[in-house]
């Protein structure tokens, strides 16, 4: 059975742009009957271009939002509609890795208690200085030096910052994390490290992983599937290999012939796009 | 013809960042500078724009600009090139256009100050860049705020201010950088269709060596302050001569091949780089003094 399977889910949230003064603010469809299941050790490419839905979607498999539609089941448990009481203990289940570790990481904190405050929250250490134990070892994990625990989140790169919101990510051991553009802010180099350690955990263990990306080559390198979204629904889904070989719907091939591949085409720019 | 010189540029600001880089741009070339953060080479581009730190010391080193040196001009003078026959096309739109001011009154502030239009021609012309930057409902777009478009729009408006003057060269820091693939494929094709129309020479700042392979006539790649190679585009992509060219070349994902063709690019020729560089330091500082 999957880990994570969802039905006709449906997403509707308040359109503060179009509010008036007073009253309610119009609901605005974010999500569309979006179905999809998620196996455990998967990794799944969530593809689309800004506005099209990806976050929400991760951010509701999560339950940072309730559907309005549809169901969501939670390796065998129905979560769609769980309280904050009941999804607390959900929560080290499921984790998050963010686009910007710049504001994602608290400053007024180190990196050593930014790794441990999970691990205490959950009990899963008893005091810190088993906190501490557990930081460095996931320091490690990550490629990073034991001394970067004494360090504050303004003394690191971007990459080792990036490297940090992955370690908090894995800390708990979740089933399931979800990546949002985690690579996104990143240039050339620090990007392949940042995804060739993302290959190496793999193995580890058997945790899902839903890599929302608008960069469908970053995608390529990481993930098994790949479901392409436009406008709060999948419109494609499928093995990378396929999906990438020989794309389906108009939409994918016009999210392809948009990135730019390093060969030289002088007339790539010029040539027309493929539309619908 | 050559329209930008610079020679042999050595800049410190509290270290050093640019370690004798040379550079040149013809007219109406489209010159990529690839190169990772922290390589000097946003730095290069704000040398040219005298953009730099109060406390940046340049050493060593000229940039002539059609037979001016733009590290020697009177400021007047300098205030008078820029925004006219150099600007720039920033990163981030978001933050590059001022958030309580309309559209419109943006855009004529250059064609007033810099060509001496009057109100009404200049209106007239901010019409015709709008255009030329494929912007639909102009007449909407002059009396919006920036915060009421999006950030495809703003750059496009960027783009018809950086084109306003019909300036000779451009410094596109990574204009695309902060926009996703669709968008960033509309912009990269309105800058080289509007580089194209006035044979505007642009110094093309980006990570990206996708973007370069598309653009650009030519291509230097930087590291730690130093051009390690320059080739024109077809023969750079071709045969990369040096091995930091083909590490970032293993090291760019795509969605074509399979997952292990991607190679980050080895830490010990990254530290080999820096060593070369500092060593090179040592050098400097003893034959000058």
């Amino acid at each position: 059975m999957a880990l994570i399977s969802i039905r006709g889910l449906g997403l509707a949230l308040p359109d503060l742009a179009a509010k008036p003064l007073f009253g309610r603010a119009p609901m605005r469809e974010i999500l569309r009957d979006i179905n999809l299941e998620i196996e455990g050790g998967e990794r799944l490419g969530i593809v689309g271009e800004s506005g099209s839905g990806k976050t929400t979607l991760g951010r509701t498999l999560l339950r940072l939002y309730e559907p309005t539609t549809g169901t969501i089941n939670f390796g065998g448990q129905d979560i769609t509609h769980l309280v904050e009481s009941e999804l607390r203990r959900m929560r080290a289940r499921m984790q998050m890795a963010f686009q910007d570790p710049q504001s994602s990481l608290n400053p007024r904190h180190r990196i050593e208690d930014i790794l441990a405050q999970p691990l205490l929250a959950f009990a899963r250490v008893k005091n810190r200085d088993e906190g501490r134990r557990e930081a460095i070892a996931l320091l490690n994990r990550v490629g990073l030096p034991s001394e970067f625990c004494g360090r504050y989140p303004h003394q690191l790169s971007g990459g080792q910052r990036q490297r940090v919101g992955i370690a908090r990510a894995i800390a708990l051991k979740p089933q399931f994390i979800v990546a949002d553009e985690i690579v996104s802010g990143l240039d050339v180099s620090t990007k392949a490290q940042i995804l060739a350690l993302l290959r190496e955990l793999k193995p580890e263990n058997d945790q899902a992983m839903m890599f929302i990306a608008h960069d469908l080559s970053v995608v390529r390198v990481l993930c098994d599937r790949v479901a392409v979204m436009r406008a709060g629904e999948i419109v494609e889904i499928g093995a990378c290999e396929s999906v990438f070989s020989s794309p389906q719907h108009p939409y994918t091939r016009q999210l392809l012939s948009a990135i730019p591949l390093p060969d030289v085409d002088p007339n790539w720019v010029m040539r027309e796009t493929v539309t619908e | 013809m050559t329209l930008l010189d610079i020679n042999s540029l050595y800049l410190e600001i509290g270290q050093p960042i640019l370690r004798g880089v040379s550079l040149q741009i013809k007219e109406g070339e489209v010159h990529g500078l690839v190169g990772e953060s922290g390589a000097g080479k946003t730095m290069l581009g704000k040398c040219i724009l005298g953009l730099l730190p109060e406390h940046a010391r340049i050493s060593h080193g000229y940039v002539d600009f059609a037979g001016r040196e733009l590290l020697k001009i009177h400021s007047s003078e300098r205030r008078d090139l820029l925004g006219r026959d150099i600007t720039l096309i920033p990163q981030n739109p978001m933050t590059a256009l001022n958030p309580v001011k309309r559209i419109e009154p943006q855009i004529m502030d250059v064609l007033q100050l810099h060509l001496g239009l009057n109100a009404g021609t200049a209106r007239q012309r901010v019409t015709e860049l709008l255009n030329d930057v494929h912007i639909r409902e102009v007449d909407r777009v002059r009396r919006q705020f920036p915060h009421e478009l999006s950030g495809g729009m703003r750059q496009r408006v960027l783009i018809a201010i950086a084109f306003a003057c019909k300036p000779k060269l451009i410094i596109a820091d990574e204009p695309t950088t902060a926009l996703d693939v669709t968008v960033q494929r509309q912009i990269l094709r309105l800058i080289k269709e509007l580089q194209a129309n006035s044979n505007t020479a642009i110094l093309f700042i980006t990570h990206d060596l996708g973007v370069v392979a598309k653009i650009c006539n030519r291509v230097s790649v930087i590291h730690s302050g130093r051009i390690l190679e320059a080739n024109n585009t077809r023969d750079l992509f071709a045969q990369p001569q040096h091995p930091y060219t083909r590490a970032l070349l293993a090291a760019t994902p795509r969605f074509d091949r399979p997952a292990d063709a991607l190679h980050p690019v080895p830490v010990d020729l990254i530290d080999r780089l820096w060593n070369e560089a500092r060593t090179h330091d040592g050098v400097k500082a003893n034959g000058w003094r």
